[in-house]
């Protein structure tokens, strides 16, 4: 027989004052299977909640109703209460009366009324209740670090000091990312390279942290703290314990005129290379596609000169698996193709360069030592022009409409860059708006529109024109009005950021989801910004969503912060809400497995599907799949719903 | 033609390759032809292959875990896709002889245009799967707009639209032919005989119920169902229940792309499957 | 009955992560909706089976909505991408067989649109209120019968 109490929160007057909780308790109590029904005026305050574990005891309550507020807000603590008072936490249901009566409703005769409903759905719903476990699974204490740019680096250092093992892996030859291609950083000015490179060194020399290099993430099973990873070690061509960095190979290379990633194509590499001389780990990769040996056989040079016999023609990809608990997705950005925007004539002129080109150019250790030329002719610009939201915030549907959020910032540090190498050089920036939140933000802009006297218009630029050698530039000045033709000799392109290439099938690999714009998608965007929507993976960086160094930095520690919060344990508790077949009634159809987001159903049986609890995050998309009802899923069963579905449309 | 149908499945039988045949044999009403599995040649004698042959046999597939030679009509070798994809046949035991079929006739009619409708409008003439043919897949049919019924009934006004499904389903009589003769329907046991489930049919005494019964029966094999038009057939009230089924099919062509159940065995249904593109069109 | 005298039955299914959430949102701001409104709470409206739909219209709801978290946002990665396409077949199966197509509605409603929550089952209760009761769908004997619990 069942027993149920039902307990009415007056909520001080938050509930009472809009429902006649007496009549509640009065009209439930006749509802069948109430075993007693009470009002108090704060059933989470410790009295209350003693109520309630007395009330089991003394009636031998087999199933517990609180009609008060949100289950967001207290579902937890009653169910705490009802299990110390040896009642299983499952077999308590939640009626929102606050939330969603009394809060919003004001005349008290209907919300009394609905109230009741409420409670009697729960009623109807704790009848069919049944006792639920969490079960435990084990923690493999390792992390795995996809993206090995600052926020890949900042997370694995943080989780390696906390303790743990952490393998990095990144698909180009180096560790760094993009902030080892910038110069300086704003709004302090930092050399960009002084402040990374001592942690790639860090990392590199961490016993706790394991670097893969142009590698990349093959295969991906398993769940929160059970993952199995396989990672592809593509061929470097180039035996990592024999090489010693000396540079004899690269130096010797006959091919030359491959343009350089890091350099963003301003001058070109070898065929063998480091990426740039801070390299980490310092180890060389032949280019297959352009080596001479790998396309026609002859060369070898680079074998011939190596001293300590590492270069290997012969090495294969090569797949490790490993395991791991937890694991940051850091995989970065990528400016966007200019293709499709013709109008500033990157493509036409060698003077259009984007703002990461001229990150490199500006660099002292980038192509031209630091100096500002053009790249046409060599020759020092008089003038230099900026262009800002170029394919950001973009309503031609040719680029990304979200704002890139680091441009406004970039743009007034190059700005400044350029006026403290040459005052006399003239800078303007064509802007939509500058947007400068941030610590000391506002002020650097200031200063560079103030102090340094950069120019800043407001306006589109509408189309440049490559003649001779100057570039016309057809704008409109909004705040002015007026029709501006101008001539400058170099053009800086703020080009929107998007997901690097990889974001959306490494999220996929992980059961990780990413938005119309393939950022990664956070489990909350306010309360959870660093999870994902599954359980043990983590997101940092520019993956996410675009931002900054110091946000990013931020980001990644927050998520190592998680990801040690996770290694600590040493069990997991499982959610008992999860599914389940029927094996009597299921045939084995595989319908379910299709729709399952999590690879929790598997037909290994051969007879029947059956779920792993620990994948399985109780969505419930298999139960409604399965047309025979032999998949239901545990706390929301097919019984459980339409009994609250009869009893509230009574 | 039936001929050499006998002589090959006697040949298959005798060598080995099936232990059983499944065909059809006479029945005991003038144009019946039953379903039948062969065991021996001499039983095959009465193999019968003619236009009242209209039952899709793919259905009587599921489970086999024995040799099984199958003879089935172009439309048929749909379901058998669809049941292979849903892992109810095992096609390693299956050897299927794909058959020509000029189109089926119905089982009371006697006379020359006694064809059912569901040939009429056939889109499935060629076959989707065989290990040998005998005869030819006929050529696509010249009226073949299966779906303007749908369209018909689309056209109405609503309360007419209501007004003609609750006159024909107040003559369901529950008697259960369209969901056993249904090859997608082949759960262990529907969700309207599970008592565990609230589901199950009471007393039949609300029209709702059967309503409530063919909405869903017809929804749990959307993006399943073939077009085979077994439930059309196998109604004894004459309910038109293959227009629930195109209603569906010609919603997801619309909806989600063109798709034809059981073209292969491995593309995802469309009500499995999604894409995020498209279905922002779906203007819900 | 007089439209005046009509108190419709509405059932709204919400997911647990964004819609649940959106509805005590509307709470804790104090928006007010129709009084007629019911929340059943679903881990995600991917649960929310068309038999539930059905079954509510059978027991005298005269509105059912479905709410869930906006494509792209759901907690379950993809979810809300299969109600959608169940969803939009089973609207345009009623409609086809005879039934108010306004009587049933699949709302996003993020953790953050409380008024959006609000204002859609406002506006909804509202055109429930011009379709008047429902009758097609309805299962007299039930309902009919009163406050007979039926057995399982």
């Amino acid at each position: 027989m069942e027993k149920i109490g039902v307990f009415v929160c007056h909520c001080g007057s938050n509930i009472k004052g809009n429902v006649d909780t007496a009549a509640v308790v009065e009209q439930i109590s006749h509802v069948d299977g109430v075993a007693m029904a009470v009002e108090y005026p704060y059933m989470c305050a410790e009295a209350g909640q003693a109520m309630i574990r007395n009330a089991i005891t003394e009636h031998g309550l087999t199933g517990v109703v609180v009609a008060a507020c949100s289950p967001r807000m207290h579902e937890a603590t009653f169910r705490k209460a009802a299990e110390r008072a040896g009642l299983n936490s499952y077999m308590v249901e939640i009626a929102n009366i606050r939330e969603q009566c009394s809060w919003v409703h004001r005349d008290t005769v209907s919300a009394t009324k609905k109230a009741v409903a409420l409670a009697r759905a729960a009623v109807a719903k704790v009848h069919r209740n049944t006792p639920l476990h969490p079960g435990e699974s084990s923690v493999t204490k390792r992390a795995l670090v996809v993206g090995g740019g600052i926020a890949g680096i900042q997370a694995a250092l943080d989780i390696a000091e906390a303790g743990f093992e952490v393998t990095i892996v990144e698909t180009t030859p180096s560790i760094g990312g993009k902030m080892a291609q910038l110069d300086k950083t704003f709004p302090t000015l930092d050399c960009s390279a002084c402040i990374l490179t001592p942690k790639m060194v860090d990392a590199a020399g961490h016993d706790n942290i394991a670097i893969h290099t142009y590698s990349e993430i093959e295969k991906v099973e398993g769940f929160v703290g059970n993952f199995t990873v396989s990672i592809r070690k593509k061929a470097r061509s180039v035996d990592m314990d024999k090489c010693t960095g000396c540079g004899d190979c690269w130096a010797k290379c006959p091919v030359k005129r491959v343009p350089s990633e890091f350099d963003s194509g301003l001058c070109n590499r070898t065929a063998i290379y480091t990426p740039f001389a801070q390299a980490v780990p310092n180890v060389p990769v032949i280019d297959r596609t352009n080596c001479v040996k790998f396309k026609t056989g002859r060369c070898g040079l680079c074998r011939t000169v190596c001293q300590p016999g590492a270069i290997d023609f012969d090495q294969q990809d090569e797949i490790i698996t490993e395991n791991f608990g937890a694991v940051v997705l850091a995989t970065g950005y990528d400016t966007i193709s200019l293709d499709k925007f013709g109008e500033y004539a990157y493509h036409d002129s060698p003077d259009v360069l984007t703002a990461l080109e001229f990150e490199r150019m500006t660099n002292a250790a980038g192509p031209t030592d630091g100096r500002i030329v053009r790249m046409s002719d060599g020759h020092k610009p008089k003038s230099i022009t900026f262009i800002q939201c170029v394919g950001s915030r973009d309503i031609t549907n040719r680029g990304k409409t979200y704002c890139s959020k680091i441009c406004c910032m970039y743009t007034a540090k190059q700005a400044i860059l350029i006026k403290d190498k040459y005052p006399d050089v003239d800078v303007q920036v064509f802007y939509i708006d500058v947007r400068t939140p941030g610590k000391n933000f506002d002020e650097f802009y200031r200063r560079a529109a103030e102090e340094y006297g950069v120019k800043y218009i407001k306006g589109q630029v509408g189309k440049v024109v490559n003649v001779g050698d100057t570039l016309h530039i057809q704008a409109v000045d909004m705040l002015e009005g007026r029709h501006m033709d101008i001539q400058t000799d170099m053009i800086i392109l703020a080009t929107a950021i998007q997901p690097s290439a990889t974001a959306k099938t490494t999220a996929g690999m992980f059961s990780s989801s990413v938005d119309q714009n393939h950022f990664m998608t956070e489990a909350h965007p306010k309360l959870r910004p660093v999870e994902s929507h599954t359980a043990g993976v983590f997101l940092a960086g520019c993956g996410q969503g675009p931002k900054d160094i110091p946000e990013t930095v931020a980001q990644a520690s927050a998520a190592a912060a998680k990801v040690i919060g996770l290694l600590v344990k040493d069990k997991l508790m499982t959610n008992p809400c999860t599914a389940a077949t029927d094996e009597d009634l299921c045939n084995n159809c595989g319908l379910c497995g299709n729709v399952c987001p999590y690879g929790a159903i598997t037909y290994e049986s051969k007879l029947t599907a059956s779920v792993n609890n620990a994948l399985c995050q109780g969505c419930g998309a298999c139960v409604v799949t399965c047309p025979s009802g032999a998949m239901d899923l545990h706390g929301f069963t097919n019984r459980q719903l339409m009994a609250e579905v009869d009893a509230i449309c009574k | 033609m039936l001929e050499i149908m006998k002589q090959r499945a006697k040949e298959l039988l005798e060598s080995g390759r099936v232990v059983r045949v499944l065909g059809w044999q006479r029945g005991d009403f003038p144009n019946l032809r039953e379903p039948v599995f062969f065991t021996t040649a001499k039983q095959l004698d009465n193999l019968e292959y003619d236009r009242f042959c209209a039952a899709n046999l793919s259905k009587y597939l599921i489970g086999t875990d024995v040799p099984t030679l199958a003879f089935l009509k172009p439309c048929d070798t749909y379901s058998l896709n669809q049941l292979v994809k849903e892992r109810q046949i095992n096609r390693q035991m299956t050897y299927i002889i794909g058959i020509g079929c000029e189109g089926s006739a119905k089982l009371t009619d006697m006379e020359e245009n006694g064809t059912l409708e569901r040939c009429l409008v056939c889109t499935k003439t060629v076959h989707a799967a065989f290990d040998e043919l005998i005869g030819e897949d006929a050529a696509p049919r010249e009226k073949n707009d299966r779906f303007a019924g749908v369209g018909e009934i689309e056209a109405m006004e609503i309360a007419a639209r209501y007004t003609f499904w609750q006159d024909h389903l107040a003559r369901c009589i529950r008697c259960n032919a369209c969901r056993n003769i249904c090859p997608v329907c082949h759960c262990k046991k529907c969700v309207f005989d599970n008592t565990k489930y609230d589901t199950a049919q009471r007393a039949n005494a609300s029209a709702f119920e059967e309503q409530m019964f063919h909405i869903i029966r017809a929804y749990h094999v959307a993006g399943r169902c073939t077009d085979c038009g077994e439930c059309n057939r196998a109604c004894p009230q004459a309910i038109p229940l293959h227009l629930l089924n195109r209603k569906l099919i010609s919603d997801i062509n619309h909806m989600f792309g063109e798709y034809q159940a059981g073209t292969d065995t491995e593309t995802p249904g469309p009500l499995t499957n999604f894409d995020i593109e498209m279905d922002k069109e779906v203007g819900l | 009955m007089q439209i005046t005298d009509f108190n419709p039955n509405i059932v709204a299914f919400c997911c647990n992560w964004c819609s649940y959430a959106g509805a005590d949102l509307a709470g804790t701001s104090r928006l007010q909706y129709p009084v007629q409104v019911r929340i059943i709470k679903v881990p995600c409206s991917c649960r929310v089976d068309p038999l539930f739909i059905l079954r509510a219209f059978q027991r005298g709801a005269d509105g059912v909505a479905v709410c869930g978290c906006h494509p792209g946002d759901c907690h379950y990665a993809t979810g809300n991408y299969y109600t959608r396409r169940r969803m939009a077949l089973l609207h345009n199966m009623l409609d086809f067989m005879g039934i108010e197509r306004d009587r049933m509605l699949l709302q996003w409603v993020s953790a953050a649109e409380g008024a959006k929550f609000a204002k859609t089952m406002t506006d909804f209760v509202e055109n429930i209120h011009m379709l008047g009761k429902n009758t097609r769908l309805a299962d007299w004997r039930v309902v009919n019968a009163g406050n007979n619990e039926t057995e399982s």
